[in-house]
């Protein structure tokens, strides 16, 4: 390239390095995407008003027009004539007010609600320290032990001059996170035991083991597993054994999620190139020590995105337990919803009740988008 | 066609008198009713470095897996090192540790550094202190003159810089033999150069090597003897001269004028 090119060639480039103007910038975006043409900007300006009429008419309803409190006769029930007349046009809110102990907390004694409201706060603080990569080493585990040991101590009671109180009383939030955690937590492990031991070559037993369990697990729903576990599960033990409905409960849970996630490592496994595998062979590494160093960080990085979508399908699903007489988070916002004062206010409980379920569920995902990008972050292939 | 089998006494007339460190006698492989491998026999004597070559499908890639046992074999015999390659997994790990293996595809381990891949088998095989795993890392890395690029993840890497850590990572484990599987294959060209100066590099330092390679120019400036194979079996053998000024067989001429035309 002759001199004078080279000159011109470095001023292009310099004038070229910056985009012309109107390309960025918020208004080029909205020119671009919201008024492109006729048609897309009679469809931007229809749903803009639309948007906005529901907007103004739920803050309206939520909000302007919303009754926070109602008073209280001697015999302490509520008299919800301001609710009632107010219907359709302002939310109660009262009713959140006046139940959410009751949904949060079920029937746990009402002087002992602190022990569950620690045991959430606990909860949402194993999660958020498990979510810091800078936590990720052995130590974890021990926190895990300790923090699920207090849990449990906080729950039951019966040392330490706590009152004694058996899962019988336990429920809404705080089972919802018990059936979550402990479901998830073990049919994580479970889950990838199950998927290695499906794609096992050298142990056709146990191939056959596994495959038969993802295939029976996910050939029938999970009300049918919980039934199973609640209703004919103690026809089998002996007599005298008496496996508590929760733990039951929970067990169905476990295997349910463990070969629905089985299912979602394996992908993981399958998507990995064979040469992984071989190059960890050819150092001479062991089956678990390849598996655990080299097969397992990448397969299950690759499966981020449905395990998450499994994990949030689970934290969900733990509400069908209400079908064997436990009452997790959703069924206490039904019984709340019993009371007759109360009757007619569904739709402030069920807005409640979203809240915190959409808390948790977008929380996940957000943390696994975060995660995703973080891991890819480095090496890109 | 003529058909001459390999003399063996001739075939690694290099160092004579050296015991083999690999062996293979009539091995046979088939994959379902394919008959990939026929009757193979092979020694391989300590510091000998043997090229294999011969058109795709010939079984070439097949015979080097045999030898760290990623393929298994279904008759016959290999023993590589003194131990006999059979289902005990005790053997296998014996002699995986002693043969370092470099693949056409690097098979680099994509979520660790270039450091940890080095020193991942070395700390976890050999029981190796992370400390000293480190710095023999280093030393091998700057052997490979990437030391540079320790702390980079290999996706980072160009493709040529890939494969000199994958030849890092297996002589990290210090093995006695280094088996090569076409490993400039998948490089652009202006990458094959560096990767194969490392490899005369390491057979100039007396590594008993085992390569499975078009690179003819390689072969002809280290190689102590080629192997040429075709349809599963072992057609000739012989030192490269010979071989590509000598060519017995018509398979052999044949595979010869192709890649000499495509050079």
């Amino acid at each position: 390239m002759s001199q004078s090119a080279a000159i011109a060639d470095a001023r292009y480039t310099a004038a070229r390095e910056r985009p012309p103007a109107g390309v960025t910038g918020p208004w080029a975006w909205a020119r671009r995407n919201l008024f492109g043409s006729w048609l897309s900007t009679a469809v931007t300006l229809l749903l803009g008003y639309l948007i906005l009429r529901i907007l103004i008419s739920f803050v309206s309803w939520a909000f302007l027009n919303a009754i926070w409190t109602v008073p209280y006769n001697a015999q302490g029930v509520a008299d919800t004539g301001a609710c009632q007349l107010a219907k359709g046009v302002g939310a109660c809110w009262a009713i959140v007010t006046d139940k959410y102990r009751l949904i949060l907390f079920g029937r746990y004694p009402y002087q002992e609600q602190w022990r569950p409201a620690i045991c959430v706060a606990l909860f949402i603080m194993l999660y958020v320290v498990s979510a810091m990569r800078s936590f990720w080493r052995k130590e974890l585990a021990l926190i895990w032990i300790a923090t699920l040991v207090v849990i449990g101590v906080l729950m039951w009671g019966g040392v330490f001059g706590l009152q004694m109180v058996t899962e019988d009383f336990w429920g809404g939030l705080p089972l919802t996170l018990i059936l979550a955690t402990f479901g998830l937590a073990f049919g994580f492990p479970l889950g990838v035991l199950v998927a290695l031991g499906r794609r096992s070559t050298s142990m056709p037993a146990v191939k056959v083991i596994c495959v038969i369990y993802v295939e029976l697990i996910r050939g029938v729903p999970l009300i049918a597993v919980l039934f199973m576990a609640s209703v004919m599960f103690p026809l089998f033990m002996p007599e005298g054994v008496n496996i508590d409905k929760l733990l039951r409960a929970q067990i169905a849970v476990i295997l349910f999620s463990g070969a629905y996630l089985a299912e979602v490592v394996r992908g993981g496994l399958q998507a990995l190139p064979k040469g992984q595998a071989e190059a960890a062979d050819a150092l001479g590494l062991s089956y678990w020590k390849k598996t655990g160093f080299i097969i397992l960080p990448q397969a299950l990085r690759l499966v981020i995105p449905p395990l998450v979508n499994t994990f949030i399908g689970f934290f969900k699903d733990t509400s069908l337990v209400l079908i064997v007489g436990l009452f997790d988070l959703l069924a206490m916002g039904k019984v709340a919803l019993t009371d007759p004062p109360w009757q007619s206010f569904s739709t402030e409980v069920y807005l409640m009740l979203a809240v915190i379920y959409i808390a948790f569920c977008l929380a996940m995902s957000k943390y696994s988008r975060g995660l995703e990008r973080e891991l890819s972050r480095a090496h890109r292939r | 066609m003529s058909q001459i089998m390999p003399d063996h006494a001739v075939a690694h007339m290099a160092v004579e008198d050296a015991p083999p460190v690999i062996l293979l006698d009539k091995v046979n492989k088939w994959y379902g009713a394919l008959h990939v491998l026929r009757d193979v026999s092979m020694a391989v004597a300590e510091k000998e470095r043997v090229v294999v070559c011969g058109p795709s499908g010939s079984g070439k890639s097949t015979m080097i897996r045999c030898i760290n046992r990623l393929e298994v074999h279904q008759e016959g015999r290999i023993v590589v090192d003194g131990t006999e390659l059979t289902d005990d997994l005790r053997a296998l790990d014996t002699i995986r540790r002693e043969v370092g293996m470099v693949f056409q595809s690097f098979n680099l381990f994509p979520h660790l550094t270039i450091l940890e891949n080095c020193t991942l088998a070395p700390i976890w095989v050999r029981k190796m202190p992370r400390a000293e795993a480190d710095d023999l890392a280093m030393s091998y890395l700057s052997r490979v003159k990437i030391p540079e690029q320790a702390k980079k993840y290999p996706g980072q890497l160009s493709g040529g810089q890939q494969q000199r850590v994958a030849i890092a990572r297996a002589l990290c484990m210090r093995p006695k033999i280094m088996l090569f599987d076409e490993p400039t294959s998948a490089l652009d060209p202006e990458m094959i150069k560096e990767v194969l100066d490392t490899m005369v590099e390491l057979a100039e330092d007396g590594m008993t090597m085992v390569c499975v390679t078009h690179e003819m120019g390689f072969a002809r400036q280290v190689a102590d003897r080629v192997v040429f194979m075709d349809r599963g079996e072992i057609v000739e053998s012989g030192t490269p001269q010979r071989m590509f000024e000598d060519p017995q067989t018509d398979r052999l001429k044949l595979f010869l004028g192709q890649i000499l035309r495509g050079h």
